[in-house]
């Protein structure tokens, strides 16, 4: 627990790429290979379901720091994280653990769950008398789920490469999918020898950049293949060992979500896998998405929502074909191998292929992505002719050339303090559009400020607090900022009527007084036609 | 119970003996616990401080000022209130004010701190019947650790920078904790630079016998100097300052109680925090206010309304007294107004009106 104790504090002590990759490196390279497969798994952000409530953990923490609610509650104001004020009130650490990670995760933490309470309370006080403080915090923080340390997997996948001196694209397909984490899996991952045989498993996501200079900075037209921007669910649907697998871009298992999908990849041929968006589609159109979060949101699948909300696959990509991994082949011949199964899969129209589009100049193709909205996609796909299927977000060979997002200024209402890093801050905010002269709670965004902003945003909603409800603090409204966002429906589920898709805060208008802002009438007129 | 202080628009006032205790204006006479801008305003007409802490309110209020000092423990008559001071172990020449008048006494602690500090003398407790004391870091999270445990830290942190070839430069107030920092880091390990604003302080203490390693100018360092094995002591409103470029590639460091939070911290974007305070922590606050016996406290600074309502807990007669005390604004992260009132300005930059 030490060891891992100290790659924590290391990874949350610096912001720089390259430190913390050599802490992750040092790490992988002393640990032994049952403490690095749990290392991995807690790094790349896979948790164990809940284990305890938080409620009980917090009074343990408090009987054993010896001190009243109320100051536990004055504490957590201060610290804005749960995990590092239990660590903090905890009687002075007086040892530092040497057993190692996986004795902590699997003789201590994983049972809790099976555990009563009384053998949860003596476990976890034992626990943290034997931990030193710093072990105490990430202890803590592996139990209430919070352990995240601002590492992407792909930073994980380069440390894991430098210590095995396995190639990334390797490493990266190697974590992906459903695994154990054990010593064997350790070492399989660490292993040089590249014969990976897990049945379910994806690739990597080739994922796209966002165009931010012009188009014709790309050169010619010709050098691209063009496609709709679709925005549904990215997945890749494998058929390997005849079984079909849905895993979606979140690296979940989706399979048993769409019936519809299984049933295609029944269809497919063995060793195929395909890459593309599930969307929620009718009469050759996307639905809006707010009917596949309906979907979404069903525990049980009845044939009813079925049938309001079928499903579809829309394959762009090809990356396995034949049980042969091709994404080093060009872009062209995979998508005339796609083309080749997509007609000779008689899928009762739920895998549709993902149209290229013509263009014969930059020009032509600004018209065409006019259209962009009315369709129900949010821009273009831009391919780079010749170029492999490479791994995560590569600049160069993929771009999305999106239509301009809404805009709207809309006034700060409420604001919330973030989680993780930005606990102690307050990040997370509501804004509000008028009514008349009330302002209706409108959307929800976190992102888009550069952090000097965050902070003076946080010292405002400080200095003008109105009212608190637990964490959330009602704020003068006096600030005002475009949010941007994706697409517009109309929702019962928001007291505004309506709802958004991906809001973000777009800059911050200290020009405007909170009377410039928009009204929920010109926002109305954004909605599409009934 | 008598009372001897009261709150005014000043701060805390004497109305028997006609005097003000760290007035945030000018006034008659002002009785000064330490010479931290929070608790030293200019333009009182006469100021009174321990003897050991003249030079600094001296360098402070420049020449003009009528400054008398008294050593620690001795006394004088204000119109019938007794005054001395006593050691508050905060930075040189700190003290606490311990009035006395028909019997009762009233002690005002300034800041202080109980653990051993080789540039001040140590905390003493003084017994009274009324207590005001800071509380600054008045929340059970804020616990120290040995100063000799932190220095280890620094040291490791100054060698391995040196090792990776960049400058290692610490932020800390110039006034007490550069100074601490300097008589605590193992010199041994390379050259020492401070920031005119640090050394100017430090020179006081040399002056007043405080034994301190050299530390030479950054300003007067050479322009080809190599930064990378230099520990370099600095305010850190420099951080921010083109002052700081000079040393190329560096490790920044923050020596201050709030980098306990993890938050504040992170916040800052300063690679390394260091807990190492001049105030009292959590437990420290506790045994002082124990020490004294007083059966009726005061508090000042920071996490007041926590504290008072622990001490009221406790059986003690316990009240928030609003001050205009910061607790060295330097160290504060934004987040020392506890109870629910306005917490200080956008992250608790550093104070510009530190002007040595
Ligand atoms: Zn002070
Ligand atoms: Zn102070």
């Amino acid at each position: 627990m030490r060891a891992f104790a100290d790659l924590y504090a290391a990874l949350d002590e610096t912001t720089k790429t390259n430190e913390k990759i050599a802490a992750m490196s040092k790490y992988f390279s002393t640990a032994p290979p049952e403490d690095i497969a749990w290392a991995v798994h807690f790094l790349i952000g896979r948790r164990p379901k809940r284990l305890i409530e938080t409620r009980k953990l917090v009074g343990w923490a408090i009987e054993e720091a010896g001190i009243p609610n109320w100051l536990f509650g004055e504490s957590y104001q201060a610290v804005g994280d749960l995990a590092e004020t239990m660590a903090l009130l905890l009687p002075s650490a007086q040892a530092s653990s040497d057993l190692p990670l996986h004795y902590w995760v699997e003789e201590r933490l994983l049972p809790l769950r099976a555990w009563d309470d009384a053998a949860r309370r003596n476990s976890l006080i034992d626990a943290w008398r034997q931990m030193s403080e710093g072990q105490r915090f990430a202890w803590n923080k592996l139990i209430t789920g919070e352990f995240r340390v601002g590492v992407s997997q792909n930073l994980v996948v380069r440390a894991l490469a430098e210590v095995s001196g396995v190639s990334t694209a390797v490493l990266a397909h190697r974590l992906m999918g459903d695994w154990e984490p054990t010593a064997d899996f350790a070492t399989q991952i660490l292993a040089k020898e590249t014969a990976d045989a897990d049945v379910s498993r994806p690739y990597p996501f080739c994922l796209a950049y966002p165009l931010d200079g012009s188009v014709e900075e790309l050169g010619a037209v010709g050098e691209w293949q063009i496609e709709w921007k679709w925005d549904g669910i990215r997945s890749q649907l494998i058929r390997r060992g005849w079984r079909t697998f849905l895993w979606s871009h979140g690296e979940e298992l989706i399979t048993e979500r769409f019936p519809e999908l299984e049933a295609v990849g029944g269809l497919l041929p063995e060793g195929t896998l395909l890459d593309g968006e599930v969307l929620p589609w009718k009469d050759g159109a996307p639905l809006p998405f707010t009917q596949m979060q309906r979907r979404i949101g069903r525990k049980e699948l009845g044939g009813k929502i079925l049938a309001e909300v079928p499903v579809v696959l829309l394959a762009f990509d090809l990356l396995e074909w034949n049980g042969e991994d091709v994404r080093e082949r060009p872009l062209e011949w995979r998508r005339q191998k796609l083309e080749e199964i997509v007609a000779g899969t008689a899928s009762d129209g739920h895998l549709v292929l993902s149209p290229v589009l013509d263009g014969t100049s930059w020009e032509e193709l600004k018209s065409t992505r006019e259209q962009a909205r009315a369709r129900g996609v949010e821009g273009f796909m831009l391919k780079r002719r010749g170029s492999p299927y490479r791994v995560g977000r590569k600049r160069g060979d993929w771009w999305k050339w999106k239509i301009n997002p809404y805009s709207v200024d809309a006034v700060l209402m409420y604001a919330q303090p973030g989680s993780g890093r930005r606990a102690s801050l307050f990040t997370d905010y509501t804004f509000g559009v008028w009514n008349g002269d009330v302002l209706v709670p409108f959307a929800k965004a976190y992102s888009g400020l550069t952090d000097d902003e965050i902070r003076q945003v946080d010292a405002f909603v400080r200095n003008n607090t109105i009212e608190k409800f637990g964490p959330v603090r009602h704020v003068k409204p006096e600030l005002v900022f475009e949010l941007a966002f994706e697409a517009i429906q109309r929702s019962s589920r928001h007291r505004s009527g309506i709802a958004v898709r991906f809001p973000r805060m777009a800059r911050w208008r200290t020009d405007k007084k909170p009377e410039d802002a928009d009204s929920l009438d010109t926002i109305r007129a954004l909605l599409p036609k009934e | 119970m008598a009372t001897l202080l009261e709150r005014n628009p000043n701060g805390l006032y004497c109305a028997q003996g006609d005097f003000d205790i760290d007035p945030w204006s000018g006034v008659d006479r002002a009785i000064i616990t330490h010479a931290h801008s929070d608790h030293l305003y200019a333009g009182s007409k006469r100021y009174l401080t321990a003897r050991a802490g003249e030079p600094l309110v001296r360098a402070r209020l420049g020449s003009d000022a009528r400054i008398e000092s008294l050593e620690y423990g001795a006394s004088i008559q204000i119109n019938g209130v007794r005054i001395s001071f006593h050691p508050a172990g905060h930075i040189l020449g700190s003290a606490q004010v311990r009035l006395e008048r028909q019997g009762e006494i009233w002690v005002v602690s300034g800041d202080y701190k109980l653990v051993p500090d080789p540039t001040c003398a140590a905390f003493e407790p003084v017994n009274c019947h009324t207590f005001i004391t800071e509380s600054t870091f008045g929340l059970p999270i804020y616990r120290w650790l040995p100063a000799g445990t932190v220095m280890d830290e620094i040291n490791a942190w100054w060698r391995s920078n040196q090792q990776a070839g960049r400058a290692s430069v610490l932020f800390g107030y110039p006034l007490g904790k550069a100074q601490r920092l300097l008589a605590g880091v193992d010199s041994s390990i390379g050259p020492i630079y401070a920031h005119g604003a640090v050394e100017q302080m430090s020179r006081i203490y040399r002056a007043s016998g405080i034994p301190l390693p050299a530390a030479a100018f950054v300003r007067d360092a050479p322009a080809r100097t190599d930064w990378t094995q230099a520990l370099i002591l600095a305010p850190l409103m420099s951080k921010n300052s083109a002052w700081l470029r000079r040393f190329g590639r560096m490790s920044t460091g923050f020596a201050s109680g709030w980098m306990r939070i993890r938050g504040t911290r992170r916040r800052r974007s300063i690679d390394r925090g260091f807990v190492l305070s001049d105030h009292a922590d959590w437990p420290g606050l506790m045994a002082a206010i124990e020490a004294t016996s007083a059966e009726r406290v005061w508090v000042t600074h920071g996490y007041r309304a926590p504290m008072v309502r622990w001490l009221a807990e406790k059986g003690l007669e316990a009240q928030l007294i609003e001050t205009q005390y910061e607790g060295e604004r330097d160290e504060a992260g934004g987040a020392t107004g506890a109870g629910g009132e306005a917490e200080t300005g956008a992250d608790g930059e550093p104070n510009g009106t530190d002007e040595v």
